[in-house]
């Protein structure tokens, strides 16, 4: 059970409830779309990068607690970010969720990541925890396909 | 009142349904899951095994085993026999006339586009129509759109209305001379809506069509009659039907299949190969190229031997009581809406919970220790009609007690109670 409460923390339901940075993005220049065939959750980035800073970030879609809350996160520590520091988040976040790899908790926003640690011992949900960061990395790197989690 | 009384009484209730008996048949369903006895809801997707069919399995392995309709020797006449008492046990289950009717396919999805290959191929042309309904099965779906592909034909959709029920009067005005395949499901796995394919075919029939069916989600649940409802294919799969995985079944009526080219090359389904020609096998070996799922085969004819003893309709009025006690506890609770509330139906409930994702459901009801299934159920079309990504999936089958149901409504009620903080 506590493997349970260690993956549904209240911040998930906060964030869950509430998105941060919910909705389309006007003047965004990087966009992309991500979308799980497992059980048909989509997730679309806006992103505005500028002179190789992400000035500005917001998503949209459907999706589980688990992965609106990620992606809620996920866009309040990239704002203001460079892009290979975006990079390096997207790295140390999978080692997180996926326990391969150690987390950089030298990264100063890492903490608020580690609130969806607990998914890594739901391997049937780590996807639904990956979906946003795969996508941010898709518009990132331009392209502007939709991406999946397979 | 006396002994004698006494033991009538219980023989009687033992006739009606002896649902303990049952289970203590399955083995899997005997464990705990995050320290709660399991609930499995999810025989919709893939049923327990009894232990008889498990049994037959590891005995066949133990004993019986080596190649069919190969050697000589004792073992490989063994493996036949018992590879073919099989089919013949599942022609009787389904009343087909033949054996011959009787294909061997890894599973329903083999069984849909085996006939979309090999029927299809040879009689669809450019300007065709093939109806599909909305509330298919991707796997009734995609391998019609790929003949289309190489074809020219295309689809015309037959939609359902919100309960769930496909809408007869559209049926009747897509049918044209232009209509070459009907392919329907008999029950569908996302909203568990009984299809009138009896009375479907029929109406088909009357335009020259042939009649195509999933009945993955049917054969559990009821008595099938092959020549009743006259359908030209049929194709199910053993694992949801309390048998082995890798093997199913595609029934066609004999003349269909003799006309049809084979569906894939190989040793079996041939009678004499020269490098200059090679002539084919009769049916049903025509269509059963390379070694088969042998011990799974064993398995099915065992799961079938099963059913048949308990009996589908014994069965069908237990799972109907059981769907009629999650239907009136689902009305009775807030924020719940059901998908599929056809008048005929099968016993699954497909549901939402307000603001609260399936994937969440079907997580924190698994701590419940109650297994359900979330998600698209390989159906997107249906989950476009009601506007929603996934649905969470409660599907009965014949070991599901009305606890099982009290279970899964304690589990529903900790979801609410969790994402109402």
């Amino acid at each position: 059970m506590s493997e349970l409460r260690e993956l549904y923390q209240e911040v998930i339901f906060d964030h869950n409830r509430s998105p941060r940075n919910f909705g389309k993005l006007e003047d965004a220049n990087r966009t992309a779309e991500g979308y799980n065939p497992v059980c048909g959750d989509q997730v679309k980035l806006y992103v505005r990068v500028e002179n190789g800073v992400i000035t500005d970030v917001s998503f949209d879609g459907q999706g589980c607690a688990i992965s609106t809350a990620s992606a809620s996160i996920m866009t309040e520590a990239l704002k203001g970010k460079t892009e290979q520091e975006a990079e390096n988040y997207f790295k140390s976040f999978q080692a997180l969720v996926t326990g391969e790899g150690e987390a950089d908790d030298s990264l100063e926003d890492m903490m608020k990541l580690e609130v969806l640690g607990g998914v890594r011992e739901f391997p049937m949900r780590v996807k639904c925890a990956t979906l946003p960061w795969h996508t941010i990395n898709a518009a990132l790197e331009n392209k502007d396909d939709s991406v999946t989690t397979e | 009142m006396n002994s004698t009384e006494a033991s009538v009484c219980v023989s009687d209730l033992s006739k009606t349904y002896d649902v303990e008996a049952i289970r203590a048949e399955f083995p899997a369903l005997h464990q705990d899951i995050h320290g709660k006895p399991l609930v499995y809801l999810d025989s919709g997707a893939s049923s327990q095994k009894p232990r008889s069919v498990i049994d037959a399995t590891v005995y066949y392995y133990e004993h019986d085993h080596s190649n069919v309709h190969r050697g000589v020797h004792t073992l490989s006449q063994r493996a036949t026999d018992a590879f073919e008492n099989a089919r013949e046990k599942v022609r009787v289950f389904i009343n087909a006339k033949s054996d011959k009717e009787v294909i061997y396919v890894r599973g329903t999805t083999e069984g849909i586009n085996l006939v979309a290959r090999s029927y299809g191929d040879a009689n669809l042309k450019q300007g065709d129509e093939i109806i599909v309904s909305e509330m298919e099965h991707h796997a009734n779906i995609v391998p019609w759109q790929m003949l289309c592909e190489r074809t020219g034909a295309f689809i015309k959709v037959l939609h359902f209305d919100d309960s769930g029920e496909l809408d007869m009067q559209e049926f009747d005005d897509l049918l044209t001379e232009k209509t070459k395949i009907l392919a329907v499901t008999h029950v569908s796995n996302a909203l568990g809506t009984v299809n009138p394919i009896k009375d479907m075919t029929r109406k088909a029939h009357a335009v020259g069509a042939v009649v195509v069916v999933d009945g993955a989600q049917a054969v559990p649940h009821m008595q099938l009659d092959m020549q009743d409802l006259d359908c030209d294919f049929y194709t199910f799969s053993s694992h949801k039907m309390y048998g082995p995985t890798g093997i199913g079944i595609l029934y066609g009526k004999e003349a269909l299949l003799n006309a049809m080219p084979p569906y894939e090359g190989g040793g079996e389904m041939i009678k004499k190969v020269t490098f200059e020609e090679t002539t084919y096998n009769d049916l049903p070996n025509k269509f059963e190229a390379g070694t088969p799922s042998i011990a799974q085969t064993v398995g099915l004819g065992v799961a079938v031997d099963y059913l048949t003893a308990i009996g589908l309709d014994n069965i069908a009025a237990h799972e109907q009581d059981l769907l009629d006690y999650a239907t009136s506890r689902a009305a009775d609770l807030d924020g719940l809406r059901i998908y599929g509330t056809a008048k005929h139906k099968a016993s699954l409930l497909s549901f939402g919970l307000d603001g609260i994702h399936p994937h969440d459901i079907g997580t924190i009801l698994d701590f419940e220790g109650v297994a359900v299934r979330t998600g698209h159920h390989c159906a997107q079309p249906v989950m476009q009609h009601y506007g929603v990504a996934a649905t969470t999936r409660a599907s009965f089958g014949m070991y599901n007690t009305r606890s099982d149901i009290d279970a899964l409504f304690v589990g529903i009620e900790k979801v609410q109670q969790t994402f109402a903080r």
